[in-house]
C-alpha cells in the first residue's frame, strides 16, 4: 500500500499538466472532472495509506520512498525521496481530503468563469506542491514545494488579474514570503555546510551530535528556518500579506490561506523540532512572538467589516496558537490544532464563499443580515465553524485542540502562565469577533436580497466539513471526556510524548472553557445594544483605525522598505554607469568640434603650421 | 578530425546559405537548419559510451585535434573537447536551431546574408569553446563578433547603428586587451623557456606570478567581464539587446555571454591561479553588485526587452560570484546556471519578439492584459519569467542554489548578500508579469496567439528547463571531469584562501 | 683669416630659403607660390653642394641632381594643377581653392 505513496503528489501534478496543455480545448465538465478527480483519487490513496498505517505501521514508524537522485555531487547529495511518518501522514490526509472537498466546491463556485481551466491548473499544482512540501525527506526538496506553493498562492491571489489591486495583493503576498524564504534559504545553506547533509533525519541526528544544547549555530540555523516559517505562516512581523491575499477566489482562501499552506511554518518547525530543541532561546522567541501575533490579529479581526478579512485575521491568530504550542514544545498539540483548524477554517471560508455567491459577491458584513432563514445551509455551516473557531466547549473540535494547547502552555516552566494568559485572552477575543460576525450576518433585518440556489457540489463539502468540525475533536479528548489520545499516540513515534500533562488546575481548566462563552456573551450584549452597528458608521477614532489597518505594519514597511527601494529604482533607472561611458563619447565629440576649427582649407595656412612645426622640432632637437 | 568538422559544418552552411537566398528566401533557412541538425548529429555521438568515472583525470578529453598553423610563431590549430565544452556547444547548436526557427517569419530582407552571419557567429562561438591555442582562441573570439555586428546593424530595430557600434567598440576594445595579454603571456613564456608557443597546456605549466602576472591576468579578466557582462562594463548589453533582432538577442544572451564565463573558467582562472585568488574578492564584489544593480534597474525599465537584458546582468552576477569561489560545487552551479539562463532568457527574448511582432511595441506601458488576448503566449512568458526568477524545480534554481552553496563554504558573506539578491529578482519578475500579461488592456485588440511553430518551440524550451530543474544529474556528470581538471587545486596548495569541495 | 668658403654659400642658402618661405606664406597667386617653392628647393640644393664641398664628398652633388629632378617633376605637376585650377575657378588665388575646409569656420 505504502508503495503507492508517489502517486499522491503525482496525480494532482498530472492533472495540472493535462489541464495546462489541453485545458483550452476541453469542455468545462471535463476540466472539473480532471481537476477534482486527480485530487480525489490522491485523497483515496492517501486515506488507504492512512488506514493501512493504523494497523500495520512500519516498526520505525517511517516509510521512505526513494524516487531519484536529484543532485549528487561530492559533499552534496540531495535525493528526491518521499518521507512518510505520522506527522507527514496527518498533513497529507488533511491536504488531500480538504483539498478534494474544496476542489469539489470550486467546480460549482467558479462555474462560468473565463479562467475555469486555468483555475484548476493552479489549484492542482498547489496541491501537488503542498504534498511535496510535507512529504519531502530533504530540506531542499521541501524548499521546492515551499516555493511552489508560494507561486501557486501568487497565481491564485492574482487569479482575477484584470483588477490591478488583485495583482498588487498577489505580488505583496509573494514578495513578503520571499523575503522570509531567503532567510530560510540561508538557513539551509548554513545547515548544508555545517552538517554536510540536507536530508532531514540524518541532518537532525548530526546536529545533535555536533552542536551542544543552546549553542550559537543551532540557534542561528533554527532562527533562520523560523523566519521562513513566520513568513509563510503570516506571523508577526510578516503577517501583512495575508489579509490582502483575500483578493483571490474564496475557495483558494479556504485551501491555501487557511487550511494548508499557511500552516507550513508550523509543519517546518515540527519536522525539524530536534534542531529547535537545541535552541531554547529560539523556542522562547517563538512563543512570545506567537502570543503577540495571536492577540494583535484577534484585535484586528474585531473591527474588520469584510467577512473574509475577519477570517484572514482569525487565521493569523489561530496559527499564532499553533506557534504558541510549538514554542513550548507541545508538538502534538500544534499538529492537533492544525487538524481542527484546517477543517473548521476551510468550513468558515467555504461558508463565506457560499454566502457571497448568493449575495452578488457582497463581502461586507454590515450589508448582510437576517440570512439565518434565507440560506439555512450557509447559516448552519458557518455557525458550526464559528463555534469551533470560538472553541465552544464540547460541541466543537476547536475547543479540544485549543484546550490542549493552553494546557501545554500552562506547564511551560519559564513564562508558561503568562503565555497561558495571553492565549486565554485571545480565546475570549476570538469568541467575541466571530460571534459579532455571526450576529451581524445572520440575525437582524435583511439588507441585501438573496438570489440563486446551491447545487450538490456546494452542499456536500459544507456538510462534510461541518460534521468534521464537530467531530474531529473527539480524536483527542481531555480526561473527563474519555481521555482519547489518538493524535498523541499517532504522533508519538515522530515527535515524542511531549505535551501530555496531568490535569491542570481545575480553575485554570475551567477558565479555558468559560472564556469563549464569555466572549459570545460580550458579542451578544454589544449586538443587542447596537454597538457594533453604530461603530461601523461612526467616524473611527485613532485606536480603531490602527486596529483596522492591522496595527500599521504596512505603513511602517512602506516607509522603511518600499519607498527607499522605489527611490533607488527612480535614481538608477537610466543607468548612471552608462552616463559615464556615454560621457567618453561626448568628450570625443567636444574634442572633435574644437579641432575641426583648424581645418580651414587654405594651403598657405597649412604651410605656415608646417613651418611652425618644423621650427619647433628643430628647436627641440637642438636645445634639448 | 571530427572537431574540425564541427567548425566546418556551420561555416560551410553559412557560406551556402548566402547565395542561396537569391534563389529562394526559404533556402537559407532550410540550409542553416539542416547544417545545425547535422552538427547536432556529429556532437551527440561524441559523448556516447564515455562513462563518467573513466573521464576523470588526464584522459577526460572527449576528442582532440592538433595541427600546426603558423609554426614560426608557435601557433597551432589546436582543438580539444571536454564535457564542459561539449555542453556549451550543444547549447550553442540548440539555441542556434531556435534562432533559425524564430527568424523564419521575422527576417525577410536579405535572408541569405542574415543566415550566413548567424551561422558564422555560431561557428565562431563553437570555435571559442573548442580552441585551446590562445591565438586561435582570440581568432575565434573575433570571428564570433563581426557577424554579430552585422546582424545587429542591418536587421536591428530603430537605433540599431548606435547599438551595433557600441557593441563593437566594447567587445573589440576589451578583445584588444586580451590580445595584449595573450602576447605578453606568450613572450614571457618565450623568455623563460626559450620556446614561443600559444599552446594552452604549455602555458599552463609556467604561470606568471607577481605584479606582472596580475596585470596580464587583468587583460583577460576585463575582456571577459565586458563580455559577461558585469557591472560597471555592462552598459553595451541593454542597448544591444534592445536593438538586435530576436535571433540576435537570443544568440547574444544564450551563447555569447556564456563564452565569457567559459573564458573565465578555462583561461583566466587556471592560467593565473595566484593572481585570480588575489582578485577574487573584487570579482565577487562586482558579481554581487551586478546582481543588485541589474535587478534594480530591471525593475525600473519600461522596455520589456531592456528589462530582460538587465535581468541577464543580474544572473551573470551569480555566475561571476560562483566562478571566483573556486569551489567545485559552485562551478557545477555555474555550468547549470549558464545552460538554464541560456534556455530561459532565450525563451524570454523569443516571447518579447513575438509580442513586438504583434503589438509593434516593447513598451510595457502599452501592454497589460495580454493574458486575455494571448493566453498561450502569456502563460509561456510567465512561466519563463518565473523560471528565470529562480523558481525551485526549474533549472535556474539548481544553478543558483549550487553557486550559493559553494560560495557559502568559502565566502559566507558574499553568499548571503547574493542570496538576498533573489528578493529584487522576485520584484522585477512579478512586475514584468503584472505589466505585460496581467491587468486590463488599454484598448481593444485582437491578435493571433502562438501558432504551432511557436508553441512547439516554447514547449521544447520549457521541457528542457523543467528537465534541468528536476534531473540535472546528467549535466553534472558530463561537466564534472572537465571542471575537476580546471579547479585550481594542484598548483596552489600554499594559498590560504584555497578551499575546494567543502 | 677665417675661411669663408662654405659659410657664405650656407648663409646665401638660408637667405634664399627664407625668401622662398615668406613668398609661399605671403603670396596668394599660385604662380608665385610655385616660384617660391622653386627658390626653396634651390636653397636646399645649394646647401647640399656646399656641404659636399665642405666634407669633400660627391654625395652633395648627387643630391643636387636629385633635387633638380625633383624640382622639375614638381613644377610639371604644379603647373598642370595650376592650369586645371584656373579653368575651374577662373582665378589663381590659392585661398579660393578651399573646398577641403571644414563645413563652417
Amino acid at each position: 500500500m505504502n508503495n503507492l505513496l508517489w502517486l499522491v503528489p503525482t496525480l494532482p501534478l498530472l492533472g495540472a499538466l493535462l489541464l495546462g496543455l489541453f485545458g483550452a480545448v476541453l469542455p468545462a465538465w471535463c476540466t472539473a472532472l480532471i481537476g477534482t478527480a486527480s485530487v480525489g483519487i490522491a485523497a483515496i490513496i492517501a486515506s488507504s495509506i492512512g488506514i493501512h498505517w493504523y494497523g500495520n505501521a512500519p516498526a520505525s514508524h517511517v516509510f521512505v520512498q526513494d524516487l531519484w537522485s536529484w543532485i549528487d555531487l561530492p559533499h552534496l547529495s540531495i535525493g528526491l525521496s518521499l518521507y512518510l511518518d505520522p506527522v507527514s501522514l496527518l498533513m497529507m490526509l488533511v491536504i488531500t481530503t480538504v483539498g478534494f472537498l474544496i476542489h469539489l466546491f470550486s467546480t460549482e463556485y467558479m462555474a462560468g468563469d473565463e479562467g475555469y481551466s486555468r483555475y484548476f491548473v493552479y489549484l492542482n499544482l498547489f496541491v501537488a506542491a503542498m504534498l511535496l512540501l510535507v512529504l519531502a525527506s530533504d530540506l531542499l526538496v521541501m524548499f521546492v514545494g515551499w516555493e511552489g506553493v508560494g507561486v501557486c498562492s501568487y497565481l491564485l491571489v492574482g487569479f482575477w488579474f484584470h483588477k490591478p489591486a488583485n495583482g498588487y495583493a498577489a505580488r505583496k503576498s509573494f514578495v513578503v514570503t520571499r523575503i522570509a524564504d531567503i532567510a530560510m534559504l540561508v538557513g539551509i545553506l548554513l545547515l548544508a555546510v555545517k552538517l554536510g547533509t540536507l536530508s532531514i533525519q540524518p541532518m537532525l541526528a548530526r546536529a545533535v551530535e555536533v552542536w551542544p544544547h543552546g549553542d550559537v549555530w543551532p540557534s542561528l540555523a533554527a532562527g533562520l528556518l523560523l523566519i521562513g516559517g513566520l513568513g509563510k505562516s503570516a506571523q508577526v512581523p510578516f503577517q501583512t500579506w495575508l489579509p490582502d491575499a483575500m483578493a483571490g477566489p474564496t475557495p483558494v482562501s479556504a485551501l491555501i490561506h487557511a487550511a494548508t499552506m499557511v500552516t507550513a511554518g508550523v509543519y517546518l518547525i515540527v519536522r525539524t523540532h530536534v534542531l529547535f530543541l537545541l535552541a531554547p532561546d529560539v523556542l522562547m522567541a517563538i512563543s512570545i512572538g506567537a502570543a503577540i501575533t495571536l492577540l494583535l490579529a484577534a484585535l484586528a479581526a474585531l473591527v474588520q467589516s469584510d467577512i473574509k478579512r475577519v477570517l484572514a485575521y482569525s487565521t493569523i491568530s489561530q496559527i499564532g496558537y499553533m506557534f504558541l504550542a510549538v514554542g513550548v514544545g507541545a508538538w502534538s498539540a500544534a499538529m492537533f490544532h492544525f487538524l481542527t483548524h484546517a477543517v473548521f477554517k476551510a468550513l468558515l471560508f467555504l461558508s463565506a464563499g457560499a454566502i457571497a455567491m448568493r449575495l452578488h459577491h457582497e463581502q461586507n458584513i454590515f450589508k448582510m443580515g437576517g440570512l439565518r432563514n434565507k440560506i439555512p445551509l450557509a447559516f448552519w455551516s458557518f455557525l458550526i465553524g464559528s463555534a469551533s473557531l470560538a472553541a465552544l466547549p464540547v460541541v466543537s473540535a476547536g475547543s479540544f485542540s485549543k484546550e490542549m494547547i493552553l494546557g501545554s502552555v500552562w506547564f511551560d516552566p519559564t513564562i508558561g502562565p503568562l503565555l497561558w494568559g495571553a492565549g486565554l485572552l485571545g480565546a475570549l477575543i476570538t469568541a467575541t469577533y466571530i460571534s459579532r460576525v455571526v450576529f451581524l450576518v445572520f440575525f437582524g433585518p435583511v439588507r441585501t436580497e438573496v438570489s440563486g440556489r446551491y447545487g450538490v457540489r456546494i452542499a456536500v463539502p459544507l456538510i462534510v466539513l461541518a460534521a468534521g468540525s464537530m467531530l474531529v475533536g473527539w480524536l483527542e479528548t481531555p480526561g473527563f471526556l474519555g481521555g482519547n489520545r489518538m493524535v498523541t499516540v499517532l504522533l508519538r513515534p515522530a515527535v515524542g510524548a511531549v505535551g501530555i500533562h496531568p490535569a491542570m488546575d481545575i480553575l485554570a481548566d475551567a477558565s479555558g472553557y468559560i472564556a469563549p462563552l464569555l466572549g459570545v456573551a460580550i458579542a451578544f450584549t454589544l449586538y443587542r445594544s447596537g454597538y457594533w452597528q453604530r461603530a461601523a458608521t461612526a467616524q473611527p477614532n485613532a485606536l480603531r483605525r490602527l486596529m483596522h489597518s492591522g496595527f500599521g505594519f504596512d505603513a511602517v514597511y512602506d516607509v522603511i522598505l518600499v519607498r527607499p527601494f522605489m527611490a533607488l529604482v527612480r535614481g538608477l533607472r537610466n543607468d548612471p554607469v552608462d552616463l559615464v561611458i556615454t560621457g567618453i563619447s561626448v568628450l570625443a565629440i567636444r574634442l572633435h568640434r574644437a579641432l575641426r576649427r583648424s581645418q580651414v582649407g587654405q594651403v598657405r595656412r597649412y604651410a605656415g603650421w608646417v613651418m611652425v612645426g618644423s621650427i619647433a622640432t628643430v628647436a627641440i632637437l637642438v636645445f634639448a | 578530425m571530427i572537431l574540425v568538422w564541427l567548425l566546418v559544418v556551420p561555416f560551410l552552411g553559412g557560406l551556402l546559405a548566402w547565395p542561396s537566398g537569391r534563389v529562394h528566401p526559404v533556402l537559407p533557412r532550410v540550409i542553416s537548419f539542416a547544417a545545425l541538425l547535422l552538427e547536432l548529429g556529429l556532437l551527440l555521438p561524441l559523448l556516447h559510451g564515455t562513462a563518467p568515472a573513466s573521464l576523470i583525470a588526464p584522459g577526460h578529453w572527449l576528442a582532440t585535434f592538433n595541427a600546426p598553423w603558423i609554426p614560426a610563431f608557435g601557433i597551432s590549430f589546436r582543438l580539444d573537447l571536454d564535457g564542459l565544452s561539449w555542453l556549451l556547444i550543444v547549447l550553442t547548436v540548440v539555441i542556434g536551431l531556435f534562432s533559425v526557427v524564430v527568424s523564419w517569419r521575422e527576417i525577410d530582407e536579405n535572408v541569405g546574408f542574415f543566415h550566413a552571419n548567424l551561422m558564422w557567429s555560431l561557428a565562431g562561438s563553437i570555435g571559442v569553446f573548442l580552441a585551446l591555442d590562445l591565438f586561435l582562441f582570440f581568432f575565434f573570439w573575433e570571428v564570433m563578433l563581426v557577424p554579430m555586428y552585422f546582424v545587429i546593424a542591418i536587421w536591428g530595430h530603430e537605433n540599431r547603428r548606435r547599438a551595433a557600434i557600441k557593441f563593437f567598440l566594447f567587445t573589440q576594445g576589451s578583445g584588444l586587451l586580451m590580445l595584449l595579454s595573450i602576447l605578453a603571456l606568450a613572450f614571457l613564456h618565450d623568455q623563460q623557456t626559450g620556446t614561443l608557443t600559444f599552446d594552452y597546456f604549455k602555458l599552463l605549466e609556467n604561470q606568471p606570478t607577481g605584479t606582472f602576472g596580475y596585470l596580464i591576468m587583468l587583460g583577460f579578466f576585463i575582456a571577459f567581464l565586458v563580455k559577461l557582462p558585469s557591472f560597471p562594463v555592462h552598459t553595451w548589453l541593454p542597448e544591444t539587446h534592445t536593438e538586435a533582432p530576436t535571433a540576435g538577442s537570443v544568440i547574444l544572451a544564450s551563447i555569447l555571454l556564456k563564452t565569457a564565463a567559459y573564458g573565465l573558467l578555462r583561461f583566466a582562472v587556471p592560467l593565473f591561479v595566484a593572481a585570480s585568488h588575489q582578485i577574487a574578492p573584487i570579482a565577487m564584489g562586482l558579481g554581487v553588485i551586478s546582481i543588485f544593480y541589474g535587478a534594480i534597474l530591471a525593475y525600473g525599465q519600461n522596455d520589456l526587452k531592456k528589462l530582460v537584458a538587465y535581468s541577464s546582468i543580474s544572473h551573470m552576477g551569480f555566475v561571476l560570484v560562483g566562478i571566483y569561489t573556486f569551489n567545485a560545487i559552485a562551478w557545477q552551479g555555474v555550468v547549470i546556471l549558464m545552460i538554464a539562463h541560456g534556455i530561459s532568457t532565450g525563451a524570454l527574448f523569443i516571447t518579447v519578439g513575438s509580442i513586438q511582432k504583434r503589438l509593434h511595441t516593447r513598451d510595457l506601458g502599452q501592454m497589460g492584459g495580454l493574458w486575455t488576448d494571448l493566453p498561450r503566449l502569456s502563460s509561456f512568458g510567465a512561466f519563463f519569467i518565473l523560471a528565470s526568477m529562480g523558481l525551485p524545480g526549474l533549472g535556474n534554481f539548481v544553478g543558483e542554489f549550487l553557486i550559493l552553496r559553494g560560495a557559502y563554504a568559502v565566502a559566507p558573506t558574499a553568499a548571503i548578500i547574493a542570496a538576498i539578491g533573489l528578493i529584487p529578482a522576485a520584484l522585477y519578475s512579478l512586475i514584468a508579469i503584472q505589466r505585460a500579461f496581467h491587468g486590463e488592456a488599454s484598448t481593444t485588440r485582437s491578435f493571433p496567439d502562438f501558432g504551432l511553430r511557436e508553441t512547439a518551440m516554447m514547449l521544447a524550451l520549457g521541457a528542457a528547463i523543467i528537465a534541468l530543474g528536476i534531473y540535472p544529474q546528467p549535466v553534472l556528470n558530463v561537466a564534472a571531469p572537465g571542471l575537476a581538471n580546471l579547479t585550481p587545486t594542484n598548483t596552489t596548495a600554499a594559498l590560504p584562501v584555497m578551499r575546494t569541495g567543502t | 683669416m677665417v675661411d669663408l668658403s662654405w659659410q657664405v654659400p650656407t648663409a646665401l642658402a638660408s637667405v634664399l630659403f627664407i625668401i622662398g618661405l615668406l613668398g609661399l606664406l605671403a603670396r596668394r597667386s599660385l604662380v608665385f607660390v610655385l616660384m617660391s617653392i622653386e627658390i626653396m628647393l634651390n636653397a636646399v640644393a645649394l646647401l647640399f653642394v656646399t656641404a659636399g664641398m665642405r666634407w669633400g664628398s660627391p654625395d652633395g652633388q648627387i643630391m643636387f641632381i636629385f633635387v633638380i629632378n625633383l624640382a622639375g617633376a614638381e613644377i610639371a605637376l604644379g603647373l598642370i594643377l595650376l592650369l586645371r585650377l584656373r579653368t575651374r575657378l577662373t582665378t589663381l588665388d590659392s585661398d579660393a581653392a578651399n573646398l577641403l575646409r571644414d563645413v563652417q569656420v
